[in-house]
């Protein structure tokens, strides 16, 4: 049989290792890092996500078909992020003064 | 030319030992006579090849449930930038205690769900009901915990559309005593509850169907369904649950832990 059983104790390794993360990300969110604050969380929880897909889904042990897919779904949210990020967060970089004048003429 | 069975999953084998068979059976209920495993739908070649394609149909609808739940996350994203303030504030009124015990549940209801794809992989039966059914225990348990942190919020009228909106006063008169500054425009802090209550009301949806999903696992699993040759859904059921979890995991720190320092 090819396929690839994984055992209870990598299973818990995880567990653990999710935990401790979620003990981490609760206790740095109470203190101030300015805007890093947000990117702490976000790679804690990142690398949270990143164990569950890997090894609780055995995206690790899947044939590469499947991890294309895995890597193209998430490649595609990036692309939503920064396309609609880069229109949103954009606006007002343009001065008043030349939207004014481009509407006047 | 040796093709790697795992590089050619949804082509052919050109080498088709079972070619013969199909052309002598062409009823399906014929083919646990001729040698394949009653587990094995007629228009897959081997168990391997089900497997996969089965495993790759799970992540493609999972990708669009990605997609689905990032178009929450960026509304998320926009309307925070816009109300960093309020949004902070907002954060505040929600109780850590509730939501850090939410992840820690649902992380252990991850990990009796890879026990029980592992107990059907080794073809234990009971040790897979009993590991489902604690599955099925610590989703309700978290979704108990969600209700009695939804009916908090409810309490102090702190859901949107509600008139007044408000938030529990003590957070408020924190807020003002520790910031020195006034709490936020209220209207813009019923923003990030109509965003709190839609993301994780969507959540939970997911959950329900979850649980609803784990109860036919262990009805039929009970039954003696599923064997070490045969286990798709229980594995597919668990990629869905995972995901789930993958989710939360996202919510927790964006919706509970923004405002705390």
């Amino acid at each position: 049989m090819s396929e690839h059983i994984v055992q209870p104790k990598s299973y818990y390794k995880i567990f653990g290792a999710l935990m401790v993360l979620t003990a981490l990300t609760v206790v740095v969110a109470f203190f101030d890092f300015g805007a890093l604050n947000d990117i702490v969380a976000m790679t804690i929880a990142v690398t949270k996500a990143t164990l569950v897909i890997l090894f609780f889904m055995h995206v690790f042990y899947s044939s590469r078909l499947t991890k294309t897919i895995v890597v193209a779904g998430f490649f595609w949210l990036a692309i939503m992020f920064v396309m609609i990020g880069s229109d949103y967060l954009s606006r007002g970089y343009v001065p008043r003064g030349i939207t004014n004048y481009v509407e006047r003429h | 030319m040796a093709t790697r069975v795992e590089d050619s999953t949804l082509i052919p084998a050109v080498h088709d030992t079972h070619a013969n068979h199909r052309v002598a059976h062409h009823d399906p209920h014929t083919e646990d006579a001729s040698g394949h495993h009653p587990a094995l739908q007629h228009h897959f070649d081997n168990l391997e090849q089900q497997r996969d394609a089965t495993t790759l149909g799970m992540w493609t609808f999972l990708v669009t449930e990605i997609m689905f739940f990032g178009g929450l996350f960026m509304a998320y994203t926009v309307y925070r930038v816009f109300n960093p303030e309020a949004f902070e504030a907002a954060s505040r009124v929600l109780e850590i205690k509730y939501g850090a015990i939410n992840t820690a549940v649902l992380i252990a209801s991850s990990l009796t769900m890879a026990m029980a794809v592992y107990f059907s992989q080794i073809g234990n039966r009971k040790l897979l009901v009993a590991f489902l059914g604690l599955t099925m225990i610590l989703g309700t348990a978290f979704l108990g915990i969600k209700a009695i942190e939804y009916s908090h919020k409810f309490a102090h009228n702190t859901y949107p559309g509600a008139v007044p909106f408000e938030v529990d006063h003590h957070v408020v008169e924190e807020y003002e005593r520790e910031k020195g500054r006034p709490f936020p425009d209220i209207n813009r802090v019923q923003m990030f509850y109509v965003i709190y209550y839609g993301m994780t009301g969507i959540h939970a949806l997911h959950m329900v169907i979850g649980i609803i999903a784990l109860g036919f696992l262990t009805f039929y699993g009970y039954r003696g369904a599923y064997s070490p040759e045969y286990n798709s859904p229980v594995e597919l059921t668990g990629l869905y649950w995972h995901f789930v979890d993958i989710v939360w995991i996202f919510l927790f720190p964006l919706l509970y832990l923004i405002g705390r320092h």
